[in-house]
């Protein structure tokens, strides 16, 4: 057989042309009639993300080519395992092009009548069609959908679109062609130029400019320099980073080797949480396709650049996504984050010159690249250029991941995308930024987000987490969840952060154990200026602004906890009371009989009632009551 | 959090120690090699005993110090076994406003242990971990590989009956 190995920007068209037909379909059918002679008559894609995978959708997939098989349709109809389509709320997703019918919580039962119907007969199957996308008889495709209609794909465009274990696919939807382009035609100051003039900032949550970063590393002069991306994606509730390598993950590769040659480096790491193993084996595979392709190694399209990248797993610490932190776990050592200066692109890994960016950032240079700065840097506010992702999650109808161009309010993210919150409740907050971020109360309801916008209300973009709160949330408690997660996670390096996270859990633990005091509100609040200021890195710095910015949005749900000793949201188990409505309880007895301290009293068939000075609060005789006559308050 | 150290007795095959030596021998070389070596053998032995970091210390030619230093560090290196399932709940911020708390008092409740304990028999282990990413299934946990999304407290019993056959 002929070496892969593609040499010139032809050899690359050529497999363009050759496996864009299989593809072609997939831009809807007016795309797909160009292609006459296309070999499927059918494309299939099924999800095979970390969501959809949990929700069985691997099951989905041989069951669909065995039924396809029975009835001997496997030469015309080609199923897919994609990456993730960002509605995971629906999984498992099942898209059927050409016609883009949205089949959504697919069941293994239904695969028989899907495959019979739809696909051998081409009567779409209605009734297990997401039911958004079906009007009367009319059906819309997924962009149609409200999810959909207001996203700006640009770092997800190929996710739930290729097949990211295929090098081909990739090719066909122009992979490679920007390395190509910055090789063949451009000088690395070009390149540097251009990703400054997009605007793109790091989308890992700092925000700051990527062309800048690497023009830094580009200046010092060193025998060898590094190439790293930031795959640790440590803050709970963001998964857009996961998406992007379970999705696409040579997207990444290739933006990569583009900042290789930017900055005069030959070698790369990708820094992968060991938590996302779907992730890992898609990058394992990526890489080895690129290698076999010579899209990685030596002589890249015949040029005398050469790259290659190298895979490190995380074990586990949230620390290591500090860059610092990162690139010493790399080099295999405690993650401790170091001093800044000297900063990674005068001395990063290995004490050489590196520049280190996080996934998504990577996702969009490419782009960039192909349809030029003024392309990108249209999209986007005056300061913030450009998409970004965020993962929509919490008390929310439509979880799931959505890029939107930044600027769009959260009005527009909660309502029009997210679907709005379900059993009818109230927006009360928006959690940005993880532990490191905080909270938008709902008077920004109408907030364009961006980065200096959420900064100036006390929150920040950080890598996108986005978790909707609603009124049965506390925000006591929430500070609280975030605290205890900072403590876990504080790598002990520096004492602000080692001591000071601990003393403000124990004083939020007084508050919600409702011991506390005015006075401790305040001295909290101190404590978390000084771990702010005094603190080594971002972990530290970042970790008391989940408090402070519950604090300066729901200061009164503080003062009920100290004061009034309730928690108003019901959350706070040792600040309840629960109490037997005399008009529903029938005398069962049930909930006495179930109390483990017996602080239930009452003869049979009459109404009891609940001795709070004994209660523990356990919540026992509520679950048990059938006639919901216990309440907690 | 404070890393649980088993005290159980090293009982190692040589079978295990000759994958263990062939690792060791393959990243021996390489910059930075403490980590994927000591995944490597969590992989073959299930957790890293003493022993088992004295060998790589010494096949490696690096101090036990730096080995040790390492492994209780991450979260992901465990110092004491695991049971036959190890169930993880995870309490990744989406999963926790939809109630995953209560689902790890369940199961605490059910299993008679405490996160980061194993089981009497030896059947299950319990630990809480952050976020797997699966958040559009919030709640969810898994049960070694498989994962178990959209839960109640109600689910718990069922889950655990499955693998209790």
């Amino acid at each position: 057989m002929d070496s892969p190995v593609i040499k010139s920007f032809t050899e690359l068209q050529a497999i363009k042309a050759q496996e864009y037909v299989h593809v072609a379909m997939r831009e809807g059918a007016e795309e797909a009639a160009k292609y006459a002679n296309m070999t499927y008559r059918k494309n299939v894609l099924i999800c095979g993300g970390t969501g959809c995978t949990s929700s069985n959708s691997e099951v989905l997939i041989s069951t669909m080519k065995d039924e396809l098989k029975k009835r001997g349709l496997e030469n015309e109809i080609n199923v897919v395992r994609t990456g993730c389509f960002g509605l995971c709320a629906l999984g498992p997703i099942m898209i059927v092009y050409p016609e883009g019918c949205f089949y959504s919580r697919v069941k293994v039962e239904d695969i028989p009548t899907i495959v019979e119907e739809h696909l051998l007969k081409g009567n779409v199957v209605k009734e297990l069609l997401y039911d958004e996308t079906v009007d009367g008889d009319n059906i819309k495709s997924l962009n149609e959908t409200a999810f959909y209609a207001k996203q700006k794909r640009v770092a997800l465009r190929n996710c739930g679109v290729i097949n990211p274990e295929n090098i081909k696919e990739y090719i066909a939807v122009d992979g490679y062609k920007a390395l190509n382009k910055v090789l063949t035609e451009m000088t690395s100051q070009d390149v540097i130029e251009t990703v400054k003039a997009s605007g793109l900032r790091g989308r890992g949550g700092g925000g700051f400019p990527t062309g800048l970063k690497w023009q830094f590393a580009a200046a010092n002069k060193a025998d060898q320099k590094y190439v790293c991306c930031n795959a640790d994606e440590g803050d709970p509730g963001a998964f857009m980073d996961r998406s992007v390598l379970e999705g696409d993950p040579h997207v990444v590769l290739e933006a990569m080797a583009i900042a290789g040659y930017a900055i005069g480096a030959t070698q790369g790491y990708i820094y992968v949480r060991a938590e996302y193993p779907i992730a890992v084996k898609r990058l394992q595979i990526a890489i080895k396709q690129a290698r076999e392709y010579g899209m990685l190694g030596k002589n890249i399209f015949g040029t005398d650049f050469s790259f290659d990248v190298e895979l490190r797993l995380g074990a586990g610490a949230f620390v290591c996504g500090e860059e610092t932190a990162l690139m010493t776990s790399i080099e295999g050592k405690r993650g401790e984050p170091r001093p800044r200066p000297p900063f990674p692109a005068v001395k990063g890994l290995f004490g050489k010159p590196t520049i280190l960016n996080n996934v998504e950032s990577y996702a969009n240079i490419p782009r960039i690249i192909l349809n030029g700065a003024e392309w990108f840097a249209s999209m986007g506010t005056e300061k913030a250029k450009g998409t970004k992702v965020f993962a929509l999650g919490g008390k929310i109808k439509h979880t799931g991941l959505v890029e939107i161009p930044m600027g769009t309010t959260l009005r527009e993210v909660v309502e029009e995308i997210g679907g709005g919150i379900p059993n009818g409740k109230k927006f009360k907050a928006a959690q940005t930024g993880g532990p490191s971020g905080g909270c938008i109360p709902a008077k920004y309801f109408d907030i364009p987000l961006d980065y200096d916008n959420l900064i100036s209300i006390g929150s920040m973009v950080g890598s996108g987490g986005l978790i909707i709160m609603d009124e049965d949330s506390c925000m006591v408690d929430i500070a609280k969840f975030f605290l205890e997660f900072t403590v876990d996670e504080s790598c002990g390096k520096c004492t602000p952060c080692r001591i000071g996270t601990r003393r403000l859990l124990e004083i939020l633990e007084k508050i919600t154990s409702g011991n506390g005091t005015l006075e401790d509100i305040d001295k909290m609040e101190e404590l978390c200026y000084y771990i702010k200021a005094n603190s080594l890195c971002g972990l530290g710095q970042t970790a008391p602004n989940p408090i402070l910015s519950t604090l300066r949005y729901f200061r009164d749900e503080y003062i009920a906890h100290v004061v009034d000793k309730t928690c108003p949201a019901g959350v706070c188990k040792k600040l309840l009371n629960y109490s037997i409505d005399a008009d529903k309880c029938k005398g069962c007895t049930a909930c006495a009989r179930k109390c483990p301290v017996g602080a239930i009293s009452g003869a049979v068939k009459t109404a009891h009632t609940i001795d709070t000075t004994k209660c523990i609060k356990c919540g026992a005789c509520m679950e048990t009551c059938k006639f919901g006559a216990i309440s907690k308050k | 959090m404070q890393k649980r150290i088993s005290t159980l007795p090293f009982k190692g095959t040589a079978e295990q120690k000759a994958k263990l030596e062939a690792v060791i021998a393959e990243h021996k070389s390489q910059p930075g090699a403490v980590m994927p070596v000591l995944q490597a053998a969590q992989e073959i032995y299930g957790y890293l005993p003493y022993e088992v970091q004295k060998m790589i210390a010494e096949g490696l030619n690096v101090s036990m110090e730096e080995v040790y230093g390492v492994s209780t560090f991450y979260s992901q290196f465990s110092l004491s076994p695991k049971g036959q399932y190890n169930i993880s709940v995870c309490l990744g911020t989406a999963c926790y406003v939809k109630g995953s708390g209560a689902l790890l008092d369940k199961l605490c409740a059910e299993l008679g242990i405490q996160p980061e304990e194993c089981s009497a028999d030896g059947l299950f282990s319990l630990t809480a971990c952050r976020c797997i990413g699966a958040c559009g299934l919030a709640p969810v946990l898994t049960v070694n590989d498989d994962v178990y999304g959209r839960l109640t407290p109600d689910d718990i019993p069922g889950i655990l009956a499955k693998y209790r056959q």
